[in-house]
Order: structure tokens, then C-alpha cells, then sequence
């Protein structure tokens, strides 16, 4: 008995020299994961389809659909070093009326502490025309990108944002007065177009996301402001331009939404 | 009398012997693969992704007859793609799908598509795999989703085994795999055994005629810049003066959302052209006379006019007459003919 007291103070004595060690040498060794979750917001409050926002114009606005492709993700540490998301687990399509759509989760990132993540609102332009049987998932345009994809001009719809305001002109066909904003346009394959791809860099301002083997994986919580897409640098009216789709007045709406995305926190568990 | 038996049976041996010295004929189900005529340059589509195989081409070819594809299953992609037009739609300006509905533009010709950059006269597809999705999803053509006819495939009695031998490796039927069947057949619809072809490649026993050769001498000084090589189109997207208002189509520009595009639409390939009435995107012009006519004399001025139209093409009643006479030696009867390209 008093063998197996002194055996147990062995072992305790033992994994307390081990777990210090441990705290003064973190093990930066091997991989681990971070989750990203967008958290759609319309300025200050939590989006609602239905609920009644105002935009920067002072019109009424009522949400029905917010989707957005985000892809490409770099995830950089404090001395300026970078870790790249494989082209085969870096695109991902966020709706706002699928939640798990919009916590996603990036895995095998080397083991350290990052202080930025950057990625691209849209989809590339060398993913936008490969081959057809590489594109499986959210960027099957056969299934899993339906109402994400024109067809009669190839490419992803990079961000669609649509609803209801009283401002807006009344559509005919619905009886309702709609807005529509589908934006896309990669730049093209063979020759030029519009190219509408934006690069997000979001900074952790009080702690980096410290991703460790073996750990569980931090969360970077992302605020995506819809109203964004109505201002800066261009208020958007949604009884002058109600829509936009494939036409020049796409780069004005996506130079808005380009700074919808804010690091809210990062949370180390 | 006897002789004259015997001169016909003489004249039917000799017939036969010179059937069985070309191609052997051609049969519905004849292995094929695709192969670079002598004449053309080196195709565009990768087909080490999707190589042509008999069974893919025969799935293909069954898709391109099925009416699978719409949304009430009335409308097939050979609907407005007919053989005996070079896969395109005559008759109309342009062509009708679902409920009776008209697009605003003509259907092109489905040949020679393995060597083509862009598709449609916008150019908005710059694929061949993705072009299908397109007619799919047009609410004036088939209106159905493309997820819906990979449903419908795989509850269908026989695709799920027609896409097995075409693509073995694959367990269900995928929109991918839809898209790569089609690709096979249209890869397949070479045109390049017209007279002209066989008068370039030096083939034996064709000529063509003082005015059809005046015709293409004309054509290589005033129209191959644009209508260039063998393919007949240098695939850009060019104003050629048809319209100066352009609020109803504006062409290159709706995809690419550059001003500079406004009213710009892709040179057709001529291959074929005799058959494919009518012409321009518009379907505005009936017969070949009434577009060099236009070139000639009917050129509208617009911001984007092709500055090679600026004064139209100088051409006389009897240069008309040489060029139309040479553009039909781009017609090849065997492509149009070919069996392994009709519905079985």
C-alpha cells in the first residue's frame, strides 16, 4: 500500500515536471485546424430575412437570399510567413439560410501562432474554367453551385444578395418590388472581361489564432455586414439600381462589398 | 441490250471498287476516334481529360437526340441542331425551344468544336463541357436544372448502364459525366471533306471550277481576315455594321461588361455556310447573297464598327457571284450525311 502512495507521488511528481516543460517549450510541432465562422450581420444587429434594415440611402430593405463564395484562404503569422490552403479544400459557398454553410473549417495548417487570414471573395479564375470532373461539391455547376453559376456566361456568381423594399421599382412579372444584386465576372479565360475578384486581409487585433497540434481548433469569428454592399465607396439605391448582374455596374457593387468582412475575435479554447 | 448489262454491271463493280478504295462505309455503331484532318491545326480541347470512346460517343450521340434535357420534355438538344444543316437551326431567324418560346438568337452550327476558344455568339462559355448547362438552363430553350437531369438520368432504365460503359470508373451518373458524354459526340462532328478540302489537301480527282477558284482567290484577299484559316473564323468578337442600335443584344458585352464590346458578336465559321441560312446573330440576312450584299454596301456606322468595315468591302455583281460560288465548296455532304451522327 505505502509503495503504490509513493508510486503515485512518482508519477504526479513526474507529470508535473512533464506539463511545465510543455508550457515553457510549446510543441509547435505536426498540424492542427481553424474554424472561420461569418456571422451575417445588416450594421449593427444579426441578419433576419424579413426583418426591415436601413441602408446607407435611407431605404427600407428587406433580405430573402445572401450567399457568398469565399475561397483561396492564407493564413500568416506574425513574422510575415505563410501558410496556403491546397487548391482541393479551399472553396467554400456561405448561405445565409444554411448555418453550417458558414463555419467552415480549414485543417493541416502547421502548428503556430497567426495573426492574419487572407482570402478571396469569389472564385478564381483558373477554378472558374477547369475541368468539368474536378468540379465536385459547391462548384459542381451541375448541383452543388445551382443558382451560384451562369451558365450563359460561365463563371460563379460570386456574392447574391436579394429582398424586397418599398423603394424599389415594383417587377411585373413577381407583383413585388424587388432588388438583385448577382455579382460575378472573373476576367475571363481567352478574352477579357470585367473582373470583379476582391482579396480580403483580416487582422487579429488583441490575440493571434494559436493552432496547435492536438488542441482544439480555434475559432475566428467573422462579421459579414450586408448593409456594406449598399456604401463605400458608392451608396447603392435600390430604387435607382434595383439590379445588377453581369454588367458594368457589378465592379461598383463589388467594390462595396469588398470590406464587408470584419475579424470580430479570435477565440483560443 | 446485253451489252448494256453487261456495260451497267461493269459500271456498278467499278462503283463499288471505288466505295471500298475510300472510307470504308460508314455504320451507326463503327468504333471511331477522333483524328486531326490534314489540313487543321491542333485542336484546342485537352483530350487527355475526356477522350473520345466509342461507348461515350454513342451515349453522347443518344443524349444529343433525348429530350431528357427540358423541363417537359419536349425540347432536345437536335431540335434546334439538325443534321442536315450542319447541326444548326434553319428556317427561322431565330430558333424556338420550350412552349414555343423564341431566343433572340440564331442557333449556330455544332462542327468542328474541338478546335473552337469560345462558344456562343457572346462568347460566354469558354468550354465545350460547360456549353449544354447553357441551353439547359435558358428559360426559352430547355428551362430545366441541370441537378433535375442528372435526377432524371439516374432513375432512367438504361442511361445508369449506358453511363457505366461509358465511364466505368464512375458509380453514379454525375453532371460531369453528363457533360463529358456530350463533349464526345460534338467533339466527333468534324467537317473537313468538303471540296475545298479535298482541293487543298491535293486530293485526286477533285477540282474546283475558274469561278469557284476567282472565288476563294477573292475571298483569301478581302474576308480571311477575320474569317481566318482553315477553321474560316479567326474567333474573335467582332461589329460588323449590321445594326447601329444595339439595346436589344449587345452582344460580346453582356459577358464581358466592357464598353468597348458593345454590339461585338464572334465570327462564324463559314464550313458548311450554304446550309446554315440564316445569317448573323440576328438571323437577319436569308441567303449569302444578302450578306455580301450588306458587306458590300449596307455597312451601318456605330462607335464599335470594326475599323476594317469602316467603308465596307469593295465588291462587284460578278466578285459576289465568284465568292458565293466558292463558299459553297464548303459544303461537305459526307459530314451532313454521316451516319454515326444521326438518331438511332
Amino acid at each position: 500500500m505505502k509503495k503504490n502512495i509513493l508510486g503515485l507521488f512518482a508519477l504526479i511528481a513526474l507529470a508535473t515536471v512533464f506539463s511545465n516543460c510543455s508550457k515553457d517549450e510549446e510543441d509547435l510541432s505536426g498540424v492542427g485546424s481553424l474554424t472561420i465562422e461569418f456571422d451575417n450581420r445588416a450594421g449593427d444587429a444579426a441578419l433576419v430575412f424579413g426583418n426591415d434594415y436601413k441602408n446607407a440611402a435611407g431605404e427600407t430593405l428587406k433580405f430573402s437570399t445572401f450567399n457568398y463564395f469565399v475561397s483561396n484562404f492564407v493564413l500568416i503569422k506574425s513574422d510575415g510567413s505563410e501558410y496556403t490552403v491546397p487548391k482541393d479544400s479551399c472553396y467554400f459557398l456561405c448561405k445565409h439560410d444554411d448555418p453550417d454553410s458558414r463555419e467552415i473549417v480549414l485543417n493541416n495548417i502547421p502548428a503556430g501562432d497567426y495573426e492574419e487570414i487572407r482570402f478571396m471573395i469569389g472564385v478564381d479564375s483558373a477554378k472558374s474554367v477547369s475541368d468539368i470532373s474536378q468540379r465536385t461539391g459547391v462548384l459542381d455547376p451541375a448541383s452543388g453551385a445551382s443558382g451560384m453559376y451562369w451558365a450563359w456566361n460561365s463563371g460563379y456568381i460570386f456574392v447574391k444578395v436579394e429582398g424586397t423594399s418599398p423603394q424599389a421599382p415594383l417587377d411585373p412579372m413577381l407583383g413585388e418590388n424587388i432588388f438583385q444584386y448577382h455579382t460575378g465576372l472573373y476576367g475571363g479565360l481567352t478574352s477579357p472581361t470585367l473582373n470583379n475578384i476582391k482579396t480580403v486581409t483580416l487582422h487579429s487585433h488583441d490575440e493571434p489564432a494559436q493552432i496547435r497540434r492536438d488542441k482544439e481548433a480555434p475559432t475566428a469569428h467573422v462579421f459579414v455586414d450586408v448593409l456594406e454592399m449598399f456604401t463605400s465607396p458608392t451608396n447603392i439605391s435600390v430604387a435607382v439600381n434595383p439590379t445588377s448582374h453581369a454588367g458594368p455596374y457589378s465592379k461598383t457593387v463589388a467594390d462595396n462589398y469588398a470590406d464587408m468582412f470584419k475579424l470580430d475575435h479570435v477565440h483560443n479554447h | 441490250m446485253r451489252n448494256l448489262c453487261k456495260n451497267l454491271l461493269v459500271a456498278s463493280l467499278l462503283l463499288s471498287l471505288a466505295s471500298c478504295q475510300k472510307d470504308a462505309p460508314q455504320t451507326p455503331d463503327a468504333e471511331l476516334k477522333f483524328s486531326v484532318p490534314k489540313n487543321f491545326p491542333a485542336p484546342v480541347y485537352d483530350f487527355t481529360k475526356n477522350e473520345v470512346t466509342t461507348a461515350g460517343f454513342q451515349l453522347g450521340r443518344r443524349l444529343f437526340y433525348d429530350a431528357i434535357f427540358s423541363r417537359d420534355s419536349t425540347i432536345a438538344c437536335a431540335d434546334c441542331h439538325i443534321s442536315f444543316s450542319a447541326f444548326s437551326h434553319v428556317d427561322h431567324p431565330t430558333s424556338h425551344g420550350i412552349d414555343g418560346l423564341f431566343g433572340k438568337r440564331n442557333a449556330p452550327a455544332i462542327q468542328n468544336m474541338a478546335w473552337r476558344t469560345t462558344f456562343f455568339w457572346d462568347g460566354g462559355v469558354p468550354h465545350l463541357d460547360l456549353v449544354p448547362l447553357n441551353a439547359i438552363q435558358n428559360p426559352v430553350e430547355m428551362d430545366e436544372l441541370p441537378a433535375n437531369v442528372v435526377r432524371k438520368l439516374n432513375r432512367h432504365p438504361e442511361y445508369p448502364q449506358l453511363f457505366k460503359l461509358a465511364f466505368p470508373e464512375r458509380d453514379s451518373i454525375t453532371g460531369a459525366s453528363m457533360l463529358q458524354a456530350l463533349s464526345q459526340f460534338m467533339n466527333m462532328l468534324v467537317s473537313a471533306d468538303s471540296r475545298y478540302d479535298r482541293f487543298v489537301r491535293n486530293e485526286p480527282g477533285n477540282s474546283l471550277s475558274t469561278d469557284e477558284i476567282a472565288g476563294l482567290n477573292l475571298f483569301r484577299e478581302k474576308c480571311s481576315t477575320c474569317h481566318a484559316g482553315e477553321l474560316f473564323t479567326d474567333q474573335t468578337f467582332r461589329n460588323n455594321g449590321i445594326l447601329n442600335d444595339f439595346s436589344l443584344d449587345k452582344g460580346r458585352n453582356e459577358v464581358s461588361a466592357l464598353a468597348e464590346d458593345i454590339g461585338k458578336f464572334a465570327v462564324p465559321s463559314l464550313r458548311n455556310v450554304e446550309k446554315t441560312p440564316p445569317y448573323m446573330h440576328n438571323g437577319k440576312f436569308p441567303t449569302l447573297q444578302s450578306v455580301l450584299d450588306h458587306y458590300a454596301s449596307g455597312i451601318k456606322n456605330s462607335p464599335t464598327l470594326d475599323p476594317l468595315l469602316q467603308n465596307g468591302i469593295a465588291l462587284s455583281d460578278t466578285e459576289k457571284k465568284q465568292i458565293i460560288a466558292f463558299l459553297k465548296t464548303l459544303t461537305d455532304e459526307n459530314f451532313i450525311r454521316d451516319v454515326r451522327f444521326q438518331k438511332h
